[in-house]
């Protein structure tokens, strides 16, 4: 080791620090055009009307609103929202399981060598895949909103936005749970001449059903969430009656609903969990 | 044969699940339900007219419109989706760093419960109705997005956090609190740099949910590419509505592809 | 004053008792090693006596003081004199090693300045200095993670060094180093409590390298004090009954080097001056 009578070296300076100042300074210079842009002004919390008008609202939490009537309101708003959520995967899937099928490489029968119609395979399962994309692309709320235009409020815009959305995303998972169980009992078949549904039934369903099952219910389980939302573009259900409360600011009516939507979400995770465990 | 089977054959169709039968006539029953308390009007929905009617609305969105003054305001609002998912994910960010201190156990167990109940009760709440609260305190625009977005993802970041701090080995920050640093000091030079890829990495993952959200947030008022949408379909301009939609896409698949190529580039540091 | 035990005793929260019965006394500026077989204690005492541990019976006083009485604040300002080398050293991957060496100084710095330090290191002379006595100047701004095996123990001595502390608390420190480096490293060790006039209590695998340094010796098996004696007053049939579970088989430093050792010796090859036989 150095015996301390040898002169060091001037001490360096840090190598990073000039990176790490440029860095700083960029990101200092874009934070004020986002503050710009995105009208940041946290002084308006404290200005004195919306200080009123948040104050009146949050004041009638309490009470919630537990008259009879609105209670009846909200007991229908929620089994419409399970409805929705129910309905709209149903429809979902008679989307998701054909194009499932179409796309998952693990039923393509020119795959095998690969054979005749591999280029015509691959093209239908690109295109399959390119539709499920584009499904799952727009959030379900847009499809909510723009079906409330063409078919007036209620739960159907709920339903079909739904099912347009997530049927882009059980097509695509189902896909892949296709791919990523097993396939050699499914190859085996195809390989041996049987058609596509048998290899599915008896190939790929065994292993993959408990999965397949654990995630719809899953999803199930987001769109019931998912439903509440819509409601706020009128789509039905308990955000449709949120929404309706808050434009008439009535704080009560807003909490006790708000108070339901966070029981419904657990009851609906109880619920799933459930499933998933009869159905393993 | 004799009659053993392999203990990993795949159950075939000779297995016979009663549970599962019984599951799934109550699922289909529920499915009948549901339809049948909707009362949808399906006959009305797929006629011939309703599908004319559709095709008609579909139609109307194209060609968009893409006159350059219009181009500029759907870029202005672009950009103001971006700012809001940007300042709202890094003000969670922030936030959720705070809260996950006390959650991680930090300071006690009390204050442990408490904060995970209220990041728990942030996460809850859909952004949505955040954004309809935030309306109220702060007015129509873009800032009750950003409020909203800091809101809810606070919770899901505080959370994940959390998990990733207690997760985290403790002997550097330990080592350090046995020469006498303070607890803060100790954190950041201990256990802060073992967290660090993980967490910008779920802040990343969330930036990319919340583009998708600040879009939508508009809706309810909060500015940006969601309001313009909800504004033009509300007057019925179609076309001026599908052009905010495409750029509502080419701004999610943007991000997307920035926020991967960050991760792949923290990934190879 | 060093530190005092008096029929000092650990139990761990699984019930293992790991000390009992240890009466031991090291005055200001004295060197002692403690030796032992695997699972003699060696590690618990070391942690015990850096109040990183609570006795569960018997009376402790470290540089003057009992820890355990003290109110937080005299407990903090005690442990900034207490530096603990351990064996693997507990410092992030990603730190730079500038930003590992400044963190032995936390203890003294308010809180503001090792924040600071992150920006930009308020000492890179210091850490320099530091680690110019390992031979690892070089190094000064590299990743911890690009450091081998050998290289980061190193750092964690420096690191301890440079927080000057008036008790080092050691527990095998040169595990991962060739003997050479070993050798050295204790040299630098051994010379710096020298210097300072600060105790030095160090637990060490290789028994050569305890009678070679430190002019006394403590055997430890079991938990128990077996000896406590001036070195030289230390036998050979002492030491191989210390070691009877292991065979009587003394563990050397040459011997049971770490294996990442010889890659070490090759990385620092050019850099290493042997400088052996340096006195106690």
């Amino acid at each position: 080791m150095n015996a301390s009578a040898q002169a060091l070296p001037p001490p360096d300076r840090d190598p990073d620090a000039r990176a790490r100042l440029g860095w700083t300074m960029l990101a200092l210079v874009l934070l004020w055009p986002l503050l710009v842009l995105a009208e940041f002004r946290p002084w308006a919390l404290f200005d004195a009307g919306n200080l009123r008008v948040m104050g009146s609202f949050l004041g009638g939490f309490l009470p919630p609103a537990t008259s009879t009537e609105f209670l009846g309101y909200l007991l229908e708003a929620t089994l419409e929202t399970m409805a929705i959520a129910t309905a709209g995967i149903a429809l979902a899937l008679l989307l998701a399981v054909p194009l499932s099928i179409l796309c998952t490489r693990a039923l393509a029968v020119s795959q095998i060598g690969p054979g005749p119609g591999r280029l015509g395979g691959n093209a239908l399962r690109a295109a399959g895949r390119a539709v499920l994309t584009f499904l799952r692309a727009i959030p379900e709320i847009v499809w909510a909103l723009m079906f409330v235009r063409v078919l007036g409020l209620g739960p159907a815009a709920g339903v079909l936005a739904l099912a347009i959305t997530y049927g882009g995303m059980l097509g695509k998972v189902y896909t892949e749970i296709l791919e990523s169980t097993d396939t050699r009992p499914a190859r085996a078949i195809l390989e041996a001449g049987g058609g596509r549904f048998a290899a599915l039934a008896y190939g790929l369903l065994p292993n993959a059903a408990q999965e397949l099952t654990s995630y719809t219910v899953y999803r199930w389980e987001c769109a019931v969430r998912a439903s509440v939302i819509m409601g706020f573009v009128g789509a039905g259900g308990l955000g449709q009656l949120m929404d309706q409360s808050m434009k008439m600011l009535n704080g009560g009516e807003a909490a006790t609903i708000l108070f339901v939507f966070l029981v419904l979400v657990l009851f609906a995770d109880a619920l799933s969990a459930t499933l998933r465990r009869a159905l393993a | 044969m004799n009659g053993t089977r392999e203990p990993c054959a795949p159950r075939g169709a000779a297995d016979f699940c009663l549970s599962c039968v019984l599951t799934g006539a109550l699922i289909v029953a529920a499915v009948a339900g549901s339809f049948a308390y909707l009362g949808i009007d399906f006959p009305a929905l797929f006629s011939v007219g309703a599908a004319a009617d559709m095709g008609r609305f579909a139609a109307s969105f194209f060609p968009p419109d893409l006159d350059p003054g219009f181009l500029r305001k759907t870029a202005w609002g672009a950009l103001q989706t971006f700012a809001v998912a940007l300042l709202g994910t890094l003000l969670a960010a922030a936030a959720g760093l705070l809260l996950a201190l006390p959650a991680a156990g930090r300071h006690g167990a009390g204050a442990a419960r408490l904060s995970r109940f209220v990041l728990n009760l942030l996460r809850s709440v859909p952004e949505l109705v955040w954004a309809t609260l935030m309306v109220l305190a702060a007015g129509l625009g873009p800032f009750a997005g950003v409020l909203a977005l800091a809101l809810h993802t606070t919770g899901v970041l505080g959370r994940l956090f959390a998990e990733a701090i207690e997760n985290a080995p403790p002997q550097p920050e330990q080592s350090l609190l046995e020469t006498g640093c303070g607890g803060v000091p100790a954190f950041v030079y201990g256990t802060l740099p073992l967290v660090w890829p993980q967490s910008v990495a779920y802040g990343l993952y969330r930036l990319e949910m919340n583009i998708r959200m600040a879009a939508v947030l508009g809706f309810v008022g909060a500015g940006g590419l969601g309001q313009m949408l909800y504004f033009h379909l509300s007057i019925f301009q179609q076309a001026q509505a599908a052009t905010v939609l495409i750029v509502m896409f080419v701004l999610v698949l943007a991000v997307d592809a920035l926020s991967d190529r960050l991760r792949a580039w923290m990934g190879r540091n | 004053m060093g530190f005092e035990l008096e029929g000092v005793g650990l139990t761990h929260g699984n019930g293992f008792r790991a000390l009992q019965r240890i009466s031991l006394r090291l005055d200001r500026g004295e060197r002692v090693a403690v030796i032992g077989p695997s699972g003699a204690g060696k590690t618990s005492l070391i942690r015990l006596l850096g109040t990183a541990l609570r006795p569960s019976e018997g009376r402790l006083d470290v540089l003057g003081a009992n820890p355990w009485r003290l109110s937080a604040g005299a407990l903090r300002r005690l442990r900034a004199r207490i530096g603990t080398i351990h064996q693997s050293p507990p410092i992030p991957p990603r730190l730079r090693v500038v930003t590992a060496i400044h963190a032995g100084r936390l203890g003294r710095w308010p809180a503001w300045k090792g924040l600071l330090s992150l920006l930009y290191p308020v000492d890179i002379a210091g850490a320099q200095a530091a680690l110019a006595r390992f031979d690892l100047a070089d190094r000064l701004f590299e990743r911890c993670d690009r450091l081998s095996g050998g290289q980061l123990q190193r750092v964690g001595i420096a690191r301890v060094l440079y927080q000057q502390p008036d008790l080092i608390l050691a527990d095998e420190p040169v595990s991962a180093l060739d003997p050479a480096l070993a050798d050295a490293a204790l040299g630098e060790l051994v010379a710096e409590s020298g210097r300072r006039g600060a105790s030095l209590f160090a637990s060490l695998h290789a028994v050569d390298l305890a009678l070679k340094w430190f002019p006394r010796v403590i055997g430890l098996r079991g938990g128990e004090v077996v000896f406590d004696l001036p070195t030289a007053r230390v036998t050979e049939s002492m030491l191989r009954e210390l070691y009877a579970a292991e065979g009587g088989v003394l563990p050397m430093q040459a011997r049971d080097a770490a294996p990442g050792a010889a890659a070490d010796r090759e990385a620092d090859a050019k850099v290493v001056r042997l400088d052996t036989c340096r006195g106690r």
